[in-house]
């Protein structure tokens, strides 16, 4: 039985995530995200764009109801048809995870180092499925086996610190995965890796998107990283979008100055890479 | 070509480390010819650095100043190696006094190495401002007034103002978005060429190599992997682990 099972049939017409005139205000006042508006239809890969400072990570943060104490969300996030700006945490619970699962830049973040790794991959798989005892240990190393990595009954057993950085992001995209939501919220997933890690990690996050057909949000500032995962993105600067368009149309004629910039800057760097 | 700085059988093991953080390299840098240090973590380059900084002493082998086996106890090799060799660090948050002034912050290298003072060091440090494309007012400003790309405008003109011949710079553009990484490439290039410094670079990024250096060597694992011009090293790698470091790095599509 698929573990997707939910109350009524999803309609496939209908977006996986409606997010109008969203904004972020600090507790002083500040407004940090500006009416932000997107969609983000079942299985379709976004990329949020942006530089420090252009809200793209508290906009993910926001979706799912992550907003630091002190930050506060208006606007309408409709993830799955529930709204998520004003909801209380208990209402939010079941949709982390379940319809939506976010990884982060650093996976340390995500990891509790005193919980062995099985126990944290296993406490969604608790938590949303109800899985118990046997079928829950063989639910974990499968999830692990999943993510590629090496001996899971050993990586079970282990703690974040035990393992490579690498691996430690292989872990969180096993937990993140496990209940196998809908949506992945990416954000900057492979910003502190390796290059030879992150090129591995990419086409992890690639293949599962694809066997599972999941939608895909995918955060970064990499615009060389943004064309392979995404095929549409939003360009943010200073908490407002900037531009919104295909990848495609990114590159090759973006139409603000700012987005031209970031591409000829990007192009620039890839450039220097024809060394003969 | 005269070398300015050498490794040569360079390793360093730490205390109670059980393998070498760097084993056995040797590589030269010549005036002039600018040199990236590529590799993932754990590949020495931080430690490659250190021992061409002057601040660690390799457990095995030489490191070479103008020819000579750097002594760290030797005072007057020591001084000469500190004009000529300046550093910039990763972070312009964290590597600049926030308590100093800007003026104060880029003089420090002209008062701590006796080279000038009062009137003459205001003017050296006026045109290292000017150099890295400040505004003049900048020097009675204060780090936090300024922006990460600007900030480290303000660690390259410290480590320009006593004239060095080689700047040794930590993944000088590795905290900075990516229009302004290109504006310090700009930068660092430009003074490359007009005050004739030689730009050594650590770094995880190979096209901030490919834009700035001549040559380039690839560690892993505290080893050297391949060394040479960049257009033989990042051109045609001849090391598969140079390959697959050139293939994992993301790409834009023509």
């Amino acid at each position: 039985m698929s573990p997707r099972d939910r109350a009524g049939a999803p309609d496939a017409t209908a977006p996986l995530l409606e997010v109008e005139g969203l904004s972020v205000t600090s507790r002083d006042g500040v407004t940090l995200v500006d009416d932000v508006s997107f969609r983000l239809a079942p299985g379709e890969r976004l990329s949020l764009i942006g530089e420090s400072g252009s809200g793209k990570s508290l906009t993910s943060f926001a979706l799912t109801g992550l907003l630091a104490d002190g930050l506060s969300a208006s606007g309408s996030i409709r993830l799955d048809g529930v709204q998520v700006v004003g909801a209380r945490e208990r209402e939010l619970v079941p949709l982390r995870g379940r319809v939506a699962s976010t990884v982060f830049q650093e996976p340390l973040t995500a990891l509790d180092p005193l919980m062995r790794l099985g126990r944290q991959v296993a406490e969604p798989l608790r938590r949303h499925l109800g899985l118990r005892g046997d079928a829950l240990r063989r639910a974990v190393l499968d999830a692990l086996s999943e993510v590629g990595l090496p001996e899971p009954e050993r990586i079970a057993r282990a703690y974040s610190w035990e393992i490579s950085g690498g691996q430690r992001q292989r872990v969180a995209i096993a937990a993140a995965l496990a209940c196998r939501p809908r949506l992945l919220i990416a954000d900057e997933p492979t910003t502190a890796l390796d290059v030879t890690v992150q090129a591995e990690v990419l086409a992890l996050i690639e293949r599962l998107v694809d066997e599972r057909e999941m939608a895909l949000l995918f955060v970064s500032h990499d615009l060389a990283v943004v064309s392979r995962m995404a095929q549409r993105a939003l360009v943010l600067r200073g908490g407002r979008v900037v531009e919104e368009a295909g990848i495609d149309r990114i590159l090759t004629s973006p139409q603000s100055a700012y987005t031209a910039e970031l591409v000829r800057s990007a192009r620039e760097l890839d450039a220097a890479l024809e060394v003969r | 070509m005269t070398a300015i700085l050498e490794l040569r059988e360079a390793g360093l093991t730490y205390r109670r480390a059980s393998t070498p953080a760097l084993d056995d390299v040797s590589f030269v840098i010549e005036q002039g010819r600018g040199l990236g240090i590529v590799g993932e973590s754990g590949a020495g380059k931080t430690t490659a650095l250190s021992l061409l900084l002057g601040l660690a002493r390799p457990t095995s082998g030489t490191v070479l100043f103008d020819g000579v086996p750097l002594d760290l106890r030797d005072r007057e090799q020591l001084r000469a190696f500190r004009r000529s060799v300046q550093p910039v660090f990763q972070d312009p948050y964290s590597s600049l006094d926030p308590r100093q002034s800007v003026g104060r912050i880029v003089a420090e290298p002209l008062a701590s190495l006796g080279i000038a003072r009062g009137a003459q060091a205001a003017e050296r440090v006026r045109r290292a401002l000017e150099a890295v494309a400040l505004p003049a007012d900048a020097a009675r400003r204060y780090p936090h007034e300024f922006s990460g790309g600007q900030r480290q405008r303000i660690a390259i003109a410290r480590a320009i103002v006593s004239r060095p011949r080689v700047l040794l710079a930590d993944e000088p553009v590795s905290a900075l978005d990516v229009t302004t990484r290109i504006q310090i490439i700009e930068l660092l290039g430009e003074l490359a060429r007009s005050e004739g410094m030689t730009v050594v670079m650590v770094s995880h990024d190979l096209s901030v190599v490919a834009s700035l250096c001549a040559d380039t060597v690839v560690l892993r694992g505290g080893r050297l992997v391949e060394a040479g011009p960049t257009s033989e090293v990042l051109g045609s790698p001849r090391d598969p682990y140079t390959r697959r470091l050139l293939a994992s790095v993301p790409r834009l599509p023509a």
